[in-house]
């Protein structure tokens, strides 16, 4: 009877190693290109793992990136780490192996130079912010001004969160001017009815039809969710440009390593996938 | 059967060979191997903990203590915990009941179910939950038809953690009634009590402490429930920010709200076990 049993569970035991090895064989964040024939810029071949502590915001173009980093820099293996800038930089500074940081704001990335841990950052990308909607629209908002309306579900990101900062910053130049005024942002905030601890959480109540309305960054329009949502532009005026700074860590093991991935990101091959995805490019290219 | 009768033989060796159980374990490497293992297993839990309570002088943490976005925090924490256990024991025990006792096709699959939200990471938990009661949710688009919407109310938190909480109930409870000799039930029922009776009066006296401790787990979990609550719920102060969210978001910004957070939640968290251990006697 025991002999009987115990086949079935080796078997099942079995094909879920299998299914597992075969899943985690997909999932690296670089991904093996077979070039021929580039040859690599970096003079060391011994292999490298940069850990990468990127916002949240930045996942897409950063991936994108890494794809052609490899080509040119083949034994260089990058691990991203994105999260909201704020908890990057408590792990940094609680100790946490970072070999370059990129940060959405340059409030998370002054914490991080006022303890000492980076050298001097450089603004690699610029952001704006906009306002998002389910593309079923439930709530019906077809401007900005309907935002204020009673009921809405607006779902933003916490204060603490860069992009949480720059929409109250947004909604604070707006209820300034003479076209909004202040009842239009106190309307608007008392619509808030979730605060998410990163961007992409915004984004993902929206996309589920959740939230009437989410503030997000441009990029986070990303192909994948762009069939799912639409946009309410913000007008220049009102807008903010958040400025992302990029700096290597200077507890990095691999110094060089990290100087040589951020002059990438600076230079026209990285700016120009940053472009591609929605980022304004400082058109500081060092390349 | 098999253990009672193993049981049975061990105490009957102990008695005719006339050594007591403390005597069996005076060889002293088995004694210093135990010991070593437990204190460090003890320690290991109790450094973090005591950490967080040598960090801050009482004084920070009270003054800390009394910012509002820390009361509503609590008061919601221990309203919606309260709210999930007592819906984990109103419709886990029937479940519980049921899978002890009867034998029926499928019920394996029904046991692994019932335990499943407890191997899901919780944010996973959050996402099915959005998928089926969210306003275009498999059942959620009805429910928006007639007016209930369920994120980003209290109610939501409450349902995020019963589906994480509840199947540490429904197992220990399970077990407490599967140990439970079936011929008090069958002797009650001799007696002609009705299964109501017998089930309040006879059975659950019984089982009390597998009860208790199912309790005490199920609701420790729900007091510690983040993922699922914040990507179901949301997070807003007073609604649906409960003290996990709360020291999460507050250990971002401000550290000294968040160990204070983390303090009291500690400290209700030991009292309540504590008292649940107590009442089992």
């Amino acid at each position: 009877m025991k002999r009987q049993h115990r086949a079935p569970l080796v078997s099942i035991l079995i094909l879920l190693g299998l299914l597992l090895a075969a899943c985690g064989g997909g999932s690296t964040t670089t991904s093996g290109t077979s070039s021929s024939g580039s040859t690599p810029t970096t003079a060391s071949q011994a292999p490298v793992t940069l850990n990468i502590f990127a916002a949240a915001s930045l996942t897409e173009s950063f991936n994108a990136i890494a794809t052609q980093y490899k080509t040119a820099h083949p034994n260089v293996t990058l691990k991203y780490n994105f999260n909201g800038s704020q908890i990057l930089v408590q792990q940094i500074i609680n100790g946490a192996p970072a070999d370059v940081f990129a940060s959405a704001d340059t409030t998370n990335m002054q914490k991080a130079t006022a303890a000492g841990l980076v050298t001097t950052p450089k603004v690699f990308a610029q952001n704006k912010i906009t306002v998002v909607i389910p593309a079923g629209n439930p709530g019906n908002i077809t401007s900005l001004k309907d935002l204020a309306k009673k009921g809405e579900k607006i779902v933003v990101a916490a204060p603490a969160v860069p992009v949480g900062k720059y929409g109250l910053q947004v909604l604070d130049k707006m209820g300034k001017s003479p076209q909004y005024g202040p009842a239009y942002e106190s309307a608007v905030k008392a619509n808030f009815v979730s605060q998410e601890d990163n961007v992409k959480a915004v984004i993902q109540k929206v996309q589920l039809g959740e939230a009437d309305a989410g503030i997000v960054y441009r990029t986070d329009v990303t192909t994948a969710v762009a069939n799912k949502v639409k946009l309410i532009e913000i007008p220049d005026n009102f807008n903010v440009i958040a400025q992302y700074p990029i700096a290597t860590v200077k507890s990095s093991k691999n110094a060089a390593a990290a100087q040589d991935f951020v002059q990438y990101i600076l230079s026209s091959g990285g700016q120009t996938v940053l472009e591609k995805y929605g980022f304004i490019s400082t058109g500081s290219s060092g390349s | 059967m098999e253990q009672s009768a193993r049981k049975e033989s061990v105490q009957h060796l102990t008695a005719v060979t006339n050594i007591s159980k403390s005597q069996r374990f005076t060889r002293w490497p088995a004694r210093l191997l135990v010991g070593v293992l437990a204190t460090l297993f003890l320690l290991f839990i109790g450094i973090p903990l005591a950490s967080l309570l040598f960090q801050e002088p009482p004084s920070a943490i009270w003054s800390e203590l009394q910012q509002p976005v820390v009361l509503q925090a609590l008061q919601l924490s221990l309203i919606t915990t309260t709210l999930s256990t007592l819906t984990a024991v109103v419709f886990g025990l029937p479940v519980a009941y049921v899978l002890a006792r009867y034998n029926f096709a499928g019920k394996k699959l029904l046991e692994t179910l019932v335990t499943l939200p407890t191997v899901l990471p919780p944010v996973v938990a959050g996402v099915a939950l959005l998928l089926t009661f969210g306003r275009m949710g498999l059942i959620g688009r009805y429910l928006d038809m007639i007016g209930i919407t369920i994120p980003f109310t209290t109610v939501a938190v409450v349902m995020a953690q019963t589906f994480v909480a509840a199947p540490f109930f429904v197992n220990s409870a399970k077990a407490g009634f599967e140990q439970l000799d079936r011929r008090y039930e069958q002797a009650a029922y001799t007696l002609r009590a009705s299964p109501f009776y017998t089930f309040f009066r006879v059975v659950l006296p019984l089982v009390q402490p597998a009860l208790l401790s199912g309790i005490g787990l199920s609701w420790a979990r729900s007091l510690g429930e983040f993922g699922a609550t914040i990507t179901f719920a949301g997070n807003f102060a007073g609604t649906t920010q409960t003290v996990p969210i709360a020291v999460y978001l507050a250990s971002e910004t401000d550290l000294d709200q968040a160990i204070a957070l983390a303090v009291v939640l500690l400290a209700v968290s030991f009292g309540l076990l504590l008292a649940l251990r107590v009442g089992r006697k």
